[in-house]
Order: structure tokens, then sequence, then C-alpha cells
């Protein structure tokens, strides 16, 4: 590893009785995207706005481009761009009037106009911030984390609350910066976001870190289990499926079960002589190489929803 | 410095483009002015001279709703939270809040003045400098009480209340809405405990008497306010908040307390050594029986 750009180690953060982040380490290098994957309310929020220098710590280090963001706040916001969660603007202010506002707080700074081009806001230069749709106002949220041409940008829940279509809009504009080397730090609880955008992965949940790596690493962790879904004719009985030949483990899930196996070709001939002697049927079946979703799930025990 | 000069500019352009500022500090003021000037003045420039102090006041006095309401909208609304993640700083957002209110009350007030003249034929307004001193702290005061307002309340409909609280008293017990000299006894003491009471009769004096800034109670009413917004402004850069789910201590609550300090004080040396009621009774009994049964308040238009 080379010069991390961000290090966190160790780091607490209670509000009142409730401990929001519980002893999390991770570092990040430059020019590398890391996501910070769980679910809502894992601490991944509450992290990220420490490392912004939005809230104070309890306890451990934090460092962002060298500097402590409790004691060098100031400093530090001339180095960093955010897109925040639950953020928004004046309601009567225009597009082109935020960028501008936004980039006269800073010494260095991009261009307004090539932002605008670039985000797909052309357009919408003169529109006011409440006439923008819900897609349109996060490209913009994009558009003004870069304003001051940040070291490290952080992307709190990007894609949170789109619908799926503006979803992958954003997905290209990350990958387009992600090319570029910018050093990007986001939260997520949508897997395929963290599987496709992201060099490294931390999965968070009550306030841990409970796996951290690429996607890949991750998944070949999780033992190299597949994961087969089958539907069926007629409901089986519980644990029926999980004593078949190579299965670590079964479960239903809406009416479909998710088996995971070690062995899929031998777990499938035993799939179809056990129903075969039940005299059920399959309906359906699906192999997948397993997701960050059953490392999730392996890791907590629980399934990571939308 | 260039933030907050480009955050004065951005707040202007919003106040600007909001309706509700147009009926604030535009329709209301002038409503004021012409139930003051119109109906309890009649039209007599004498007395019309004389009610413009109060309405003067009013217009300066009401900066502190919308400040107060504007600010607790951004934070509600996280539109405060944006701007934290920048190098923007609690005093460039407080002081663009002030400076801005500044620029667009002032137009308003000016109007009052010219309206006088041309429709009232006032045509004399006392001593200008000591008038104009005392518009611009009055109003950057009152604009830090909106601030402090902000300051200790949650949501929108807490600082409504206490904005309703606070204006009741200062309309009504500061001789803005009746003349200072009109109220019992009792009230007019009371009314020496209240920061509104020095705006409105510092100007009567400025404007009515042509009292000079070195004028013993234009000082007392220039340095009250000038403390007042010291300690109001001082004490909201302290408490101010960025984040919506962060709640207002309750000692915090008890420390806005201390800003009624310098008017306790104040208050207690008036009610023994001041002059201020006096002069505000012998201003008044020089208009010579003023408008025959002094002015309801609620006088039908």
């Amino acid at each position: 590893m080379g010069n991390p750009i961000l290090e966190v180690e160790n780091l607490v953060k209670s509000y009142g009785a409730v401990q929001a982040v519980r002893g999390v380490s991770f570092s990040v290098e430059e020019g590398e995207v890391f996501g910070l994957l769980g679910p809502n309310g894992a601490g991944k929020t509450s992290t990220v706005e420490i490392l912004e220098g939005l809230r104070d710590l309890d306890s451990g280090r934090v460092s962002v481009c060298g500097l402590d963001p409790q004691r060098d706040s100031q400093a530090l916001k001339h180095e960093i761009g955010a897109a925040l969660q639950s953020t928004s603007l004046p309601d009567k202010l225009r597009v082109m009037e935020a960028l501008r506002l936004f980039s006269s707080f800073y010494q260095r700074r991009r261009n307004p106009e090539e932002l605008l081009k670039r985000f797909g806001l052309e357009e919408k230069r003169n529109a006011f911030y409440s006439q923008l749709s819900g897609g349109q106002k996060q490209r913009l949220a994009l558009a003004m984390a870069l304003v001051n041409d940040p070291k490290v940008l952080f992307f709190d829940e990007p894609t949170a609350g789109l619908d799926p279509q503006v979803r992958r809009e954003i997905y290209d504009i990350i990958e387009e910066l992600k090319r570029e080397k910018k050093t990007i730090v986001m939260t997520t609880h949508y897997i395929e976001e963290a599987e496709r955008l992201c060099d490294r992965v931390a999965i968070v949940d009550h306030g841990k870190v409970v796996a951290l790596g690429t996607p890949r690493e991750l998944k070949t962790r999780s033992g190299g289990s597949t994961r087969i879904e089958v539907r069926l004719a007629k409901p089986e009985p519980d644990g029926a499926l999980r004593n078949l030949e190579g299965v670590a483990d079964a479960r239903e899930v809406d009416g479909a079960y998710v088996l995971h196996s070690h062995r899929p070709p031998q777990t499938i001939v035993a799939i179809v002589k056990h129903l075969e002697a039940q005299g059920n049927e399959l309906v359906s079946l699906e192999i997948a190489s397993p997701s960050l979703e059953d490392v999730f799930i392996e890791m907590t025990g629980r399934r990571l929803r939308d | 410095m260039r933030n907050f000069a480009t955050l004065t500019r951005m707040r202007i352009q919003l106040t600007l483009r909001n309706k509700m500022f147009l009926f604030f500090t535009v329709l209301m003021p002038f409503a004021f002015f012409f139930l003051y000037a119109g109906v309890f003045a009649k039209g007599q420039p004498l007395v019309v001279k004389f009610f413009l102090g109060p309405v003067v006041a009013l217009t300066v006095m009401g900066s502190f709703w919308g400040l107060s309401a504007a600010l607790v909208m951004f934070r509600e609304q996280g539109i405060l939270r944006r701007f934290h993640v920048t190098p923007v700083t609690a005093s460039d957002m407080l002081a663009s809040s002030v400076v801005a209110n500044y620029v667009l009350m002032f137009p308003t007030v000016l109007l009052e003045f010219v309206f006088a003249r041309s429709i009232f034929h006032v045509t004399n307004f006392g001593n200008l400098l000591a008038t104009f001193i005392l518009i611009s702290i009055g109003t950057v005061s009152f604009a830090s009480l909106g601030l402090v307002v902000a300051s200790v309340t949650n949501t929108m409909q807490e600082t409504q209340v206490i904005n309703q609280l606070l204006w009741l008293p200062l309309i009504f017990l500061s001789g803005a809405t009746f003349p200072l000299a009109f109220l019992p006894k009792v009230v007019q003491k009371v009314s020496l405990f209240l920061p509104a009471t020095y705006l409105v009769q510092g100007l009567g004096h400025a404007i009515f008497e042509s009292a000079p800034i070195w004028d013993h109670n234009v000082l007392i009413s220039l340095g009250s306010l000038v403390c007042w917004a010291i300690l109001t402004f001082f004490l909201s850069a302290q408490l101010f908040r960025w984040e919506p789910e962060v709640k207002v201590r309750r000692s915090a609550k008890l420390l806005v307390l201390a800003t009624a300090i310098p008017f306790l004080l104040l208050g207690l040396w008036e009610n023994k050594f001041g002059t201020i009621t006096a002069q505000a009774q012998s201003a008044f009994d020089s208009l010579n029986g003023p408008p025959k049964s002094a002015p309801p308040p609620d006088a039908p238009k």
C-alpha cells in the first residue's frame, strides 16, 4: 500500500446512550473509490460526517489529507467536496447561481460553466432549485461537490431515493470521476452500487466494520459458495433442503428457496432426486456466483434490504 | 470576508424573489405609515412628524420576524448543513443575514420619509445624522434579536410563537403604538426595561425635537442598543446550529436571558434618575392637545 490520503483508527461516536460508531478502522489510498456498505443506521453517515469535519468524534483518530478534521476543519474544508444526505438549497436559488456561489467560497476553483456542461445541467442553468427533478437535484449536488476541485470527495448515499434509470446516470458520473483518478469515499446500502463502483468496500453493521476488501476478495472470502435459487410447485418442510449434498445453508426467501453450495453440480442433482422422491416439482432454478449480498448475509445473518 | 459578501448578495437576491418579503418589509410598514399619518395625525404636518419616529421604529423593529424565520427555515430544510461543509463560518452566515436585512429595509424607511414630505408636507425631519444612526443601530440590533430567536428555537412553530410573544410588548409598551405619555404610569415604568422603548423614544427625540447625537437621551438610546446588538450577535454566534437535528440546550435558553441584563440595569437607572419619560411627556404636550382622543390602536381605516 502506498500513502493513504485518509485514515480512520478505532473511531467511536455515540449520541446519548446510542453507540453509532463502535471502533471503525480503515484507510483510503489516493485515487481509490472506497465504499461503506451497510444498512441504514449502521454508522456510515456518522463516520463520513466526522471525516468531513461536521461532527466531533468521541475517541479514535482520523486524518484526511494529513489534516485533523476536528482541529483543522477550516483548512480541511478547502480540500474536500461533499454531496451530503438530507440537504437542500434555497428554493429560489438558480442552478448557475448555486454553482457560482459555492465556488466563490474557495481559493482553488473549477470553472462552473464546465461543471454545468459535464453534469448535463446546461438547459437548467436558470431554473430555480425548486423546479428541478430529483435526479437533476442530485446531479447538481455532485457538481457542487466539485466546485473546488477537491482532493477527496464524499458521497453519502448518492443514489438513495432515485429511480433506477436516474441511478444509472449517477453511476456513469461516478465512473467518470473514477477514471479521472479522483479519491472518493461513498456510503451506500445498494449492493450493486458498491460492486459496480467501489475499488474496495468496507461492510459496516452496528457501528463496526465486519469485512473489508475488494468486492472480488470479499466474495471469495465468503467461502466461494454458489448461490442456487429454486422455486417449487409445493412448499418443502423446513430444513429438508439443508441436508442435501454440498449445501452449506438454505433458507426461504419470498417464496423461493435460496441455497448456498460448495459443490453446485452435486447439489443440483441432489435437489432433483429429492423432489422426485417427494413428488414435488421444480418450477425454476437459478444459479449465481456469490454476491456481496451473500457476504453480508453471511457476516451479519441478515439481508441487506433497500 | 469575501464569503460574507457573496452570502449577503445571495440573501438579498433570495429575499427579493420572496413574496412574503414584499408583504412584511414593504406593504405592512406602509400600511402602518398611512394609518398613523392619515388617520391618527389626520394629515397635520406637525402630528405626522410626531408619529414619524414610532412608525420608523416599527419598520426597523419588524426586522427580527423575517430574519429568524429565514434562518430557522434554512436550518430545518438542511440548507445550512450544505454550507457547513464549505469554508463558510457561522459569523459569515449571521453577519450576512444582518447586512442583507439592513440593505433591504433601508429603502422602505427612506420612502416613509419621502412620503411624509411629499404627501403630508413635513418639511423638517429634525436631526438627520442622529436619526440615521439610530435607524442603523436599531436595524442591526433588532436583526440580531431575530438571530437569537432562531438560535434558541428548534422549529418554525416555536419561532413564530416566540416572535409573537416578543412583538406584542415591543410595540404596545414602548410608545410605538400608543405614545408613551399616553400610557398609565405603571406601564411607563415597565417600558423603561424594554429595548424597543429606547429606539422609539430616541428616534422620536431626534426627529421631533431635532436632538443631536450628543444629546443625553439620544446617547443613552444609542449606547444601550449598541451594547445589546453586540451581546445578541455574539450569543447567536455561540449558539448557532447548522444541523436540523441538533437541539438547543436548555442552559442555552437561560443564557438568552442574559441579553436582557443591560436593559434591566438601564431600566432601574432610568426609573430612578432618567428623563426619558418626562421628555416624551413634554413632546406629547407640545402637540397642544394632540389628535383629539388619542388613537385607539385598532382604529378603523
